[in-house]
């Protein structure tokens, strides 16, 4: 397994140590891994893939096998510190309702995804294709990915379904992006609560 | 892929036992004997032991073949040196639940204060006693903490009872095929095979033994309910479908299709060698399983005393013990800050799926049990 994510980093940053957290899609388990070793979180891991789950039962890791898209039903309200889901919220089909979801059973919610407003996407669409790039590595034929949105449209979403912003990193591959993010950073990383009142 | 293969010729052995086991029912048994096998080798710091437990018409023949049957043991697909339970590396023992009829003390068995066999006599064991007599073995092999206890539908049930009644003896609890209690459905198909026993002529009160006979067709009967309720509808329709015996409706009650012939066949064999008061006390073992029943149904604070790591396995035809139910026991241990993974296998075969060796199924066991520190 390789820690190389740089945004592994930006998430253990934002986690308390002891902590327990909900990572959805989690992969081979990686992520958590990383955080049980510098933040000895107590980490669940949410996968629908038979390969991945075994995987993250070769790699220790406590791994759900259930199909998130179903809702999180059996988990209780705000059980977790911190539910994350990296990278795979594009590939989802309902984006509402598992962010609503997130934060019902966690206290905060951390979102990572490609932002397709990324200058090499817009100019790969000027030239005429579907953007192919390190965050968005498949053909517009074979992609897992469904919902493709920006920075701007995910600050949009957050604002009309009544979700607070805690915090918001922007990157270009691992150079932190602060002027310009919906055109200059490739991928984009949010720390999310619930607001009180939905103001949209 | 590691060379995989059998155990060998295994001998059960016996252990008596002259120390009353109090009983959950109030009834006592004053002395019993328990038939187990062990395979692979108990290490120095005694600390590799794993338990395997048995489901309805299970034995502690796990593994292995018998030399005078030849008969093989019923998960030797799953424990033997390379295969996803390594005897290389673990002590795997088995042991014959207490009320069964291949060896334990059960109802087919003398009973000491009438000199006669036991029969209906027999008290009424659950899943909570026989963690404890198994509890007993344990100490009887020197064995103060299991690596593993792991089991399948009622097997599963006894692992996460031992988790439970005995949290500081077991690492690690694989609850596979099981569920947190039975359901309205379940018991009620319980309860017409209990009523097939009950009703055969042959049942004499539960003490046929003194008669000389056997209640056969109430005991095959409940194998038939059993087995339909054990296959999925689409593995018994790819299995059987309509196919007829003889290629054509013939209007008679005679076996004409397949399934008939199938359920027949194996509710005919299953009467020949199993007890019909063990089948009596064993669906009724199911019937009372409840951990949450003395926490006024809350399984969360049921699991508050557990201290294991779990691994829990569904399958997704099986609809005896469906994957909703062992969901129910995961998100009750991951709200008790339990370490819990669960997968649930898509295998064809219903709730039998679990002695099958479907590949993604004995991957993940192996990955689990690779995992397990000694």
């Amino acid at each position: 397994m390789s820690f190389q994510r740089y945004d592994y980093d930006v998430i253990a940053n934002w986690i308390e140590p002891g902590e327990r957290i909900l990572d959805l899609g989690c992969g081979d388990g990686s992520l958590l891994r990383y955080l049980s070793e510098v933040r000895q979180v107590r980490g669940y891991g949410v996968e629908k893939d038979p390969e991945r789950v075994l995987a993250c039962a070769r790699n220790d890791i406590n791994v759900i096998q259930i199909d998130m898209e179903e809702g999180l039903a059996g988990f209780d309200d705000g059980f977790f510190d911190h539910v994350i889901m990296s990278l795979s919220l594009q590939a989802m089909h309902n984006t509402q309702g598992i962010l609503k979801e997130m934060l019902r059973v966690g206290r905060e919610a951390v979102v990572s995804f490609p932002n397709f407003a990324y200058w090499r996407h817009r100019q790969a669409i000027l030239n005429g294709h579907m953007p192919v790039s390190k965050n968005l590595p498949h053909q517009w034929y074979n992609t897992p990915n469904v919902r493709f949105f920006t920075i701007a449209d995910f600050d949009d979403l957050c604002a009309q379904e009544g979700i607070a912003i805690h915090e918001r990193l922007a990157f270009d591959e691992d150079k932190v992006i602060t002027d310009e993010p919906n055109f200059l950073a490739s991928v984009a990383l949010y720390r999310l609560g619930r607001r009180e009142t939905p103001t949209g | 892929m590691k060379a995989q293969h059998s155990v060998g010729i295994v001998v059960p052995q016996t252990a008596h036992f002259s120390d009353p086991l109090p009983l959950k029912s109030g009834g006592v048994l004053p002395r019993y004997d328990l038939v187990y096998e062990t395979y692979g080798t108990l290490n120095a710091a005694r600390s590799n032991a794993v338990l395997v437990c048995h489901a309805l018409s299970g034995s502690h023949h796990v593994a292995g073949v018998h030399a005078d049957s030849g008969a093989e043991g019923w998960w030797d697909n799953l424990v033997g040196p390379g295969k996803p339970l390594d005897t290389r590396r673990f002590f795997v023992i088995g042991v014959n639940n207490l009320g069964g009829c291949y060896g334990s003390t059960g109802p087919n068995c003398i009973n000491p204060a009438t000199g006669k066999p036991w029969g209906a006599d027999f008290p009424f064991v659950t899943v909570e006693d026989w963690v404890d007599a198994q509890a007993r073995l344990a100490d009887r092999l020197g064995i103060e903490r299991f690596a593993a206890v792991v089991g399948g539908s009622l097997g599963g049930m006894q692992a996460l009872s031992w988790t439970l009644q005995y949290p500081d003896r077991v690492a690690h609890a694989l609850v596979i095929a099981s569920a947190p209690k039975l359901t309205a459905q379940n018991i009620a198909f319980n309860e017409v095979a209990r009523q097939a026993i009950l009703k055969d002529p042959e049942f004499h009160g539960g003490h046929y033994y003194e008669h000389g006979v056997v209640p056969t067709r109430g005991l095959a009967l409940a194998r038939m309910i059993g087995h339909i309720t054990y296959l999925s509808d689409d593995a018994m329709g790819q299995k059987f479908g309509r196919a007829l015996r003889h290629d054509k409706p013939v209007f008679s009650y005679d076996v004409e299709f397949e399934i008939e012939s199938y359920l027949r066949y194996q509710g005919d064999k299953f009467a020949g060698f199993f007890d019909a008061n063990t089948y009596l006390l064993t669906t009724k073992a199911l019937d009372y399983y409840d951990p949450a029943f003395d926490y006024n149904g809350d399984l969360v604070a049921a699991l508050g005393r557990a201290k294991a790591d779990y691994l829990v396995v569904s399958f997704s035809t099986d609809w005896r013990f469906a994957p909703s139910r062992s969901r129910e026991i995961v998100y009750a241990l991951m709200h008790s800050d339990r370490r819990v993974s669960y997968t649930e296998i898509d295998c064809p075969a219903g709730h039998d799926s679990f002695l099958l060796d479907d590949p993604q199924y004995h991957g993940i066991l192996r990955a689990y049990i690779d995992n397990i520190r000694l």
